[in-house]
């Protein structure tokens, strides 16, 4: 992401200072939610809080809960118990996969969802993430013409068209190649600089440690740890140490098996 | 809402062969239904293999001359008659599948008929490999035949009707070409009276005069009514139809409204799938619902849009029939408008309910075929063709599904049916409902 220029949050620049906003008011307060399918559980007493301009992973294996959790804060389904503080129109959502029209322009697809957001100045709004994602010379391309890495990036700037002070992104690295996703963090990174609380899923512990604030494991509907990638680190890397483990992610899933997931 | 309505809009623009598609072929589907039922099956073709003579065609009927090239017309009222030069040849043509069938007249079939001693027959070859085929071959002959011997027996009747005529007022009959002049029993009866007037009251021969001149009085009466049980003979019964409620729509007309009504149903509910499912497709569909629109609205707009759309293309359908291909009532269009309305409403109702249930586009295009499919045929069985469960079956489905009903408000639009026009309207809004409903049930699957 062009734009996102030298703002990048490397997890270590972070590191060094707090995360901004982390003492204030929460950007994000969740307490006790709850999700059943059927018998199954899907989310049992989940509660976490997120600062102004705080990234926070959402990680944890397949089938953890991590989606269900998201769409649950982003108002797409009800959870059966707890509560969310925000209601979901101050919630910025960009689902897995890139939900735009294949058929109509970047541009087109921005200014349809502007308008279906009742943002007060379409044209600026559509021009801003137009300049913002780096989409502006494709702004007149169909969707489904574009890279895979663009199309998310569209599908990001939709999410992000009502200027949302918390952002959801599920799994937004996923169909990505290597230098696409480092893009993608750039950006991710600078949205928060500029104090919008980013929460994403991943199933990547690594991209989890490397590029937020704060780390929510979550397994089987249970919130397993919430803290930071440094804490997150030495609690694997201590029993790694224990076991004579080096790989993080080896030490992860042993962290999980150990946890009885 | 209108932003999601000029969205699928311009979807559909920029989608030319889609669009195309969904109205040329419901379009074509309806022309060829309406053509169908208007015109009924095409003339099948019978080859014939005559082998009697052609110095023998004619005979003598009771000293009338019958022709029997007379008759060959009878069998080509509605088949395609193909001359065959030999019995061969015949069969020939019919194994290439050239003619559906071959008659082979036999050479003595003339002799048999002016003999009246025994029945002539005549022999239908036809390819039995399909049963269907060898039904209506089987179908076909017997009432073409039925047709050859109705015209015969008419031809029988009236020679035998001349005799009667000439036994009971007298004439000339032609024997070995001379003319010999026959009394009759008008005037035998005639002569008797006044033969029997001369004689003596107690003439002996008075008695058995008298007894003829009884039995000639008798049978000119009863010969009198013998034209009237001859004409019963071969015609022993009449039919007078008599229409009970339902329609007196002809059949052209009627095609017409079947044609509307099946272009409305696979271009509205193909539509209504399809733009329902697309949402999902493109992923957009939990995006929409989280506040940007209500799932009811996100339907009303699917089901306006695609209803919209299939009433404007079979409006024009029906201006263009009207125009230059049948005879509409223009004046009648505020009632086609209501019809087509809520018909298309239905219809884009039901094919919302199968887009919901349907994950992706082309799943829920072929969805909405095959149901459509059978839905628009049971409609158009006719009552009474089937047995009993079938029937009532077949009403269960016509009641459950909005072709029927649709059907019925455009024939009574179009066609000033006397059935009643809010009945169907009703039918159709409760449909429109219950699928609307459905429909909201399954997106809870979307999500």
């Amino acid at each position: 992401m062009p734009n996102a220029g030298n703002n990048v949050a490397a997890r270590g620049d972070r590191d060094a200072a707090a995360p901004p906003g982390r003492d204030a008011v929460p950007a994000l307060a969740v307490a006790g939610l709850a999700k059943r399918y059927g018998e199954r559980v899907a989310l049992r007493d989940v509660s976490f809080e997120a600062g102004a301009g705080e990234l926070v992973a959402l990680t944890g294996p397949n089938g953890a809960g991590k989606t269900t959790l998201l769409s649950i804060l982003a108002g797409i389904q009800p959870p059966d118990a707890g509560t969310v503080s925000r209601p979901p129109g101050e919630i910025g959502w960009v689902p897995q996969q890139p939900a735009v029209y294949s058929k109509l322009s970047v541009a087109e697809n921005l200014r349809l969802f502007a308008r279906l957001e009742r943002v007060r100045d379409v044209d600026a709004a559509v021009r801003g993430m137009l300049e913002q994602t780096g989409l502006a010379d494709r702004a007149d391309d169909e969707v489904g013409r574009l890279s895979g890495g663009n199309r998310q990036r569209v599908n990001i700037a939709v999410g992000l068209l009502a200027a949302p002070p918390v952002l959801l992104l599920d799994e937004p690295s996923s169909s990505l190649d290597p230098r696409q996703r480092e893009r993608l963090w750039e950006f991710i990174a600078a949205l928060a600089a500029r104090g919008t609380t980013v929460v994403y899923s991943t199933h990547n512990v690594q991209e989890a440690e490397r590029h937020a604030d704060r780390v929510l494991v979550l397994a089987d509907g249970e919130l397993l740890f919430c803290g930071t990638p440094a804490e997150l680190e030495a609690a694997v890397d201590g029993e790694a140490a224990a076991r004579g483990a080096r790989d993080f992610e080896t030490s992860f899933v042993r962290f999980l098996h150990e946890r009885g997931h | 809402m209108r932003w999601l309505l000029l969205k699928d809009l311009q979807i559909l623009r920029r989608s030319p062969l889609l669009v195309a598609l969904l109205i040329v072929y419901p379009i074509l589907i309806a022309l060829l239904i309406g053509s169908a039922l208007s015109r009924g099956p095409g003339n099948p073709s019978i080859a014939i293999f005559n082998e009697v003579p052609a110095e023998q065609r004619t005979f003598e009927v009771g000293g009338s001359s019958v022709n029997a090239d007379e008759y060959l017309p009878q069998l080509s009222r509605s088949v395609d008659v193909v001359s065959a030069e030999s019995r061969e040849e015949a069969i020939r043509l019919v194994e290439q599948g050239r003619v559906l069938a071959a008659v082979i007249l036999p050479p003595d079939i003339a002799e048999q008929l002016a003999s009246g001693r025994r029945q002539p027959t005549i022999e239908v070859a036809y390819n039995g490999e399909d049963p269907v085929k060898q039904r209506y071959v089987e179908s076909v002959v017997k009432a073409r035949m039925a047709d050859a011997n109705a015209a015969l027996t008419e031809k029988y009747e009236q020679v035998t009707l001349r005799y009667i005529d000439m036994l009971r007022d007298g004439g000339e009959l032609t024997i070995l070409g001379r003319e010999v002049p026959i009394l009759g029993l008008r005037d035998s009866r005639r002569i008797l009276d006044s033969v029997i007037a001369t004689l003596p009251r107690d003439a002996p021969e008075r008695t058995a005069l008298d007894q003829v001149n009884r039995f000639a009085t008798l049978a000119i009466q009863n010969l009198g009514v013998s034209t009237d049980v001859l004409r019963s003979v071969g015609e022993p019964i009449a039919v007078r139809q008599t229409v009970i409620g339902g329609r007196r729509t002809p059949l052209d007309d009627y095609a017409i409204a079947v044609a509307a009504a099946v272009s409305l149903l696979f271009l509205t509910v193909l539509l209504a799938a399809g733009l329902l499912a697309l949402e999902r497709e493109e992923h957009a569909f939990s995006r929409l619902v989280r506040g940007l629109v209500s799932k009811l609205g996100l339907l009303a707009e699917k089901v306006g849009l695609a209803a919209l759309c299939s009433l404007l293309v079979t409006l024009a359908l029906l201006v263009g029939l009207g125009l230059f291909f049948v005879e509409l009532d223009f004046a009648r269009m505020p009632l086609w408008l209501a019809a087509l309305a809520l018909g298309s409403t239905a219809f884009a109702a039901l094919g919302v309910a199968l887009g919901g249930l349907a994950r992706e586009v082309r799943a829920a295009s072929l969805l909405a075929f095959l149901l459509s499919l059978p839905i628009a045929f049971l409609a158009l069985v006719p009552a009474g063709s089937v047995s009993g469960w079938a029937a009532d079956a077949i009403a269960v489905v016509c009641a459950l599904f909005p072709f029927k009903a649709t059907l019925q408000a455009l024939d009574v639009a179009l066609n000033d049916a006397p059935e009643s026009f809010a009945a169907p309207l009703l039918h159709l809004a409760a449909l429109t409902g219950l699928y609307v409903a459905i429909a909201r049930l399954a997106l809870r699957r979307f999500a």
